[in-house]
């Protein structure tokens, strides 16, 4: 196959008309539900069930139930918040950040990969507030006037992290939102039934297409990539500080921030990929999610996987540079120590196998590409694993060094964790638009008046 | 309003290519129309501008919420932090303003978003308008998949029914519908199912609290608060061999504070040493003590003028020369053993507050036999307050 990267891709392939549009994504919402659905929602289900149960004895129980111990007291919980905040990032970027720079074929997979950010935080948010052992209290880190009269530490990078997690979800489900009211309103003009009609004229809040709002929704839409584009490099970010301005020796570096970042959308757009890969064959989207569009997400991988490996190098660098004697053991002990395992399972997921995509054929190969996003998935969430236990397991203090060894109810939440993005990916797809029909729309081929002559401004 | 004549809300055509449409919204507006609409499933580059469109305000709302989010939350964190709980963490001021960037920040983009987003449907779209009469006809049906039409609304000065369409239809239209007011539903208050309802919301909402406060929490797994393994004091163990639930303490045990005092009542203790200085702290807290614990038999001026006449002995006037000769150590004694009736007062008055006490007695004691250079004192102190006073 040749491709011109001079030229625009096309972004829906087969040239098909508007309605078929409408028709092909609105198929997977009007059709009843293959077996094959029920059964994937059965598989999901059951591990987010697995999750509920691990998460109920925990409540009962108290966190001894998990292998946390005094050093490794962030551990599993910690692992798996960074791992699904980071996963959010792929789609405020490809929502905010394409937006902003043009890149038209993100109108194909945002709405997807804005929808997985909003379930992938809610993922991450489970976290924090179980890992206290009394999520009752989280109420406590909002700033209200309570009876103790006292208020939450604002110089602590654990609260800006509230308030980046919380801004995020808020700004995330806005943008996604205001996305969706257009398609509502198709939706509820395309409605049979009586039940459907209310509902999506419930949601559509009575939008009109008209070309009088179209002018402010433009301009929002304009305002929130822009206003969310610094946002989702501060989340990461504010993540990053949760380590990086403790002292602890690995986690007390100025790379962080970046490093964050890069591997947070580095392992979004893995996630992305992996499951638009699957929802393109399933609901038969392959002509409006192309080959085109998971090439593009492939070089995004590459990009930032190897970004990823050079903060991997530069920490080698730092460990030396520093003269730090404790920054230089803790290194050589994360490569081969108790878990030189996990850096090197790491290292090879993120930053060897995703070298394979310099080459056209493995980028353009959809099983390959499955393989290795896959991979980068495993491999980004060792990474923090990596970062936060060989971390805390052997710092300073040789007496206190102890190693962690999870406990079936940590690999269950974990799954449990799984279930749940799953299952509203699930229920997502089946009862939402899963494309932008209406941005779609405004990118198809003749789909722009050529003004007959007259100038373009 | 008649139900048998609908009212003309407006008439749509449809075109069928965006070049259509541009081209008519162009002569719409040329044609002199203002209250008029396009409707596109997808925005269409241009038609501002053949709408005679300006660009949007809404930039503004977002403008002003990010200031005002941003400099809300930075003064609040900093009444928080200096003003309603000053609080020093880190070594850091109580201003630190780095380590309040990344929340100004993030709020900052929390109050714009979310202004914007409620300027955008409420103001700007003036949502929710599910009763808008376009909706449900074949004309809303069409621009919301693939046709593009433009509307213009029985109100505006220039339209004429025949007229109107027949302009329309010379545009390029392929359809022209007439679009109908809908029957405008009223909605009484007093209607019997709504009140039905707000009484069944009413009924569940105080009865389900009702069961659950009164009725829930004393059933079992709920009443594990009212049942459980401890001890209550006074109550009967039979864990224990004393048979008491509670436990005295260990022997030897000495509680907080509490300094030992091996002196009796009889025992010589003229050396003792006041160690507290006559300040005025010192004597505020010494008349406090003296006031509670002492005027009530000595009378509020140490003159014996108790308030227990009649009830209790009267205690003597601390004025006496006998008293006035007493050494401050000899006091310290009987205040913490007792003297004659007067009990011990060691569990109510501790060894700071005694000394301190002893300087107000001293201070009462000075005030009864004055010597000549306290009033010139007192003289220099008046003129002085006058002089404060006259300034």
């Amino acid at each position: 196959m040749t491709n011109d990267y001079s030229v625009d891709m096309v972004i829906v392939e087969g040239n098909p008309k508007l309605r078929d549009i409408d028709e092909a994504v609105i198929a997977p919402i009007e059709k009843k539900a293959s077996k094959k659905y029920f059964i994937a929602l059965s598989i999901t289900g059951t591990l987010l069930m697995i999750g509920a149960v691990c998460i109920t004895l925990t409540f009962y129980y108290g966190i001894g139930l998990w292998g946390n111990n005094i050093p490794n007291a962030w551990a599993f919980a910690i692992t798996n918040f960074v791992f699904w905040i980071g996963i959010g990032h792929a789609g405020t970027l490809i929502s905010a950040i394409l937006y902003l720079l043009r890149q038209h074929w993100r109108n194909g997979v945002a709405r997807f990969a804005e929808a997985m950010t909003i379930f992938a935080v809610m993922c991450a948010g489970i976290f924090p507030i179980i890992h206290t052992g009394r999520p009752w209290l989280a109420g406590y880190l909002l700033p209200y006037p309570n009876q103790h009269s006292i208020w939450p530490n604002f110089v602590s990078p654990l609260v800006w992290d509230v308030f980046a997690v919380s801004t995020y979800f808020t700004v995330s489900l806005i943008f996604w939102y205001i996305g969706l009211i257009p398609d509502f309103a198709t939706l509820r003009d395309k409605a049979v039934t009586k039940a459907k009609k209310f509902i999506y004229s419930f949601f559509s809040l009575g939008w009109r297409h008209s070309n009088r709002h179209w002018r402010h929704y433009e301009k929002v839409y304009m305002i929130l990539a822009g206003i969310a584009t610094p946002l989702v490099l501060s989340v990461h970010t504010v993540v990053s500080w949760d380590f990086a301005a403790s002292i602890i020796p690995g986690w007390h570096s100025t790379i962080f921030p970046p490093y964050f970042v890069a591997g947070a959308i580095f392992s979004g757009f893995a996630m992305v990929s992996t499951v638009l890969i699957f929802v393109r064959k399933i609901f038969n989207m392959e002509h409006i999610i192309t080959l085109n569009h998971i090439e593009k997400m492939n070089q995004v991988i590459l990009l930032t996987g190897s970004m990823v490996g050079y903060a991997y190098i530069i920490e080698w660098f730092m460990a030396w540079y520093s003269g730090s004697t404790f920054e230089l053991f803790e290194t050589v002990h994360r490569a081969f120590g108790i878990y030189g395992w996990a850096y090197w399972l790491m290292v090879s997921c993120n930053v060897i196998f995703p070298q394979l995509f310099w080459l056209k054929k493995v980028r353009r190969s959809i099983p390959i590409t499955l393989a290795i996003v896959i991979l980068v998935n495993v491999g980004m969430w060792f990474e923090r694993f990596v970062i936060i236990v060989s971390s805390l397991s052997q710092d300073f203090l040789p007496t206190s060094w102890a190693a962690f060894v999870p406990t079936i109810y940590d690999f269950g939440i974990l799954l449990g964790s799984f279930g749940l993005f799953f299952t509203l990916i699930l229920l997502f797809a089946k009862t939402l638009p899963v494309i932008s029909i209406s941005e779609l729309k405004g990118v198809m081929r003749d789909a722009q008046p050529t003004h007959q002559g007259v100038d373009h401004e | 309003m008649s139900n048998n004549q609908k009212q003309l809300y407006a008439i749509g055509a449809l075109f069928d290519s965006p070049d259509k449409i541009i081209y008519a919204a162009n002569k719409i507006r040329e044609a002199g129309f203002v209250n008029y609409d396009v409707n596109t499933p997808y925005p269409i580059h241009g038609m501002d501008k053949a709408m005679g469109l300006k660009s949007s305000k809404i930039g503004y709302v977002t403008l002003f919420a990010g200031f005002f989010g941003a400099s809300f939350i930075l003064s609040f964190m900093w009444w928080t932090l200096s003003v309603s709980y000053p609080l020093v963490i880190g070594g850091k001021p109580y201003f630190p303003l780095p380590a309040f960037v990344p929340i100004t920040f993030e709020f900052t983009v929390l109050s714009a978003v979310v202004s914007t987003a409620i300027a955008l449907i409420a103001v700007a779209f003036n949502f929710p308008y599910n009763s808008h009469p376009l909706h449900d006809s074949y004309y809303m049906k069409n621009v919301s998949s693939d046709k593009f039409g433009i509307v213009i609304e029985a109100i505006d000065e220039k339209f004429k029914k025949e007229d109107t369409e027949n302009l329309l239809k010379s545009l390029g239209a392929y359809f022209t519908e007439l679009i109908y007011k809908p029957e405008e539903k009223t909605f009484k208050i007093f209607e019997p199912k709504f009140l039905a309802f707000l009484l069944i919301i009413a009924l569940i909402t105080s009865g389900s609290t009702y069961v659950t406060l009164n009725k829930l929490m004393y059933m079992p797994p709920f009443d594990f608060m009212l049942h459980q393994n401890r001890g209550n004091a006074q109550a009967k163990s039979n864990f224990f061999y004393n048979t008491r639930e509670m436990r005295n303490p260990v022997k030897g045990t000495v509680a907080q504070g509490y300094i030992p005092y091996p002196f009796n009542a009889t025992d010589s203790t003229e050396y003792f040493a006041d160690p507290l200085l006559p300040t005025m702290e010192v004597l505020r807290l010494g008349q406090k003590k003296f006031l509670t614990f002492c005027s009530p038999c000595h009378g509020n001026y140490a003159d014996g003028n108790s308030r227990l006449q009649g009830q209790f002995p009267p205690g003597p006037t601390l004025h006496s020369q006998q008293v006035i000769n007493y050494s401050d150590g000899k006091i310290y004694n009987i205040i913490t053993n007792g003297q004659n009736v007067m009990p011990s007062y060691a569990r109510q008055i501790n060894s700071n507050e005694r000394w301190a006490i002893i300087n107000y007695i001293r201070v009462l004691q000075r005030a009864q036999n004055p010597k000549p250079e306290d009033f010139s004192a007192i003289k220099e102190i008046k003129k002085e307050n006058d002089d404060n006073a006259s300034n």
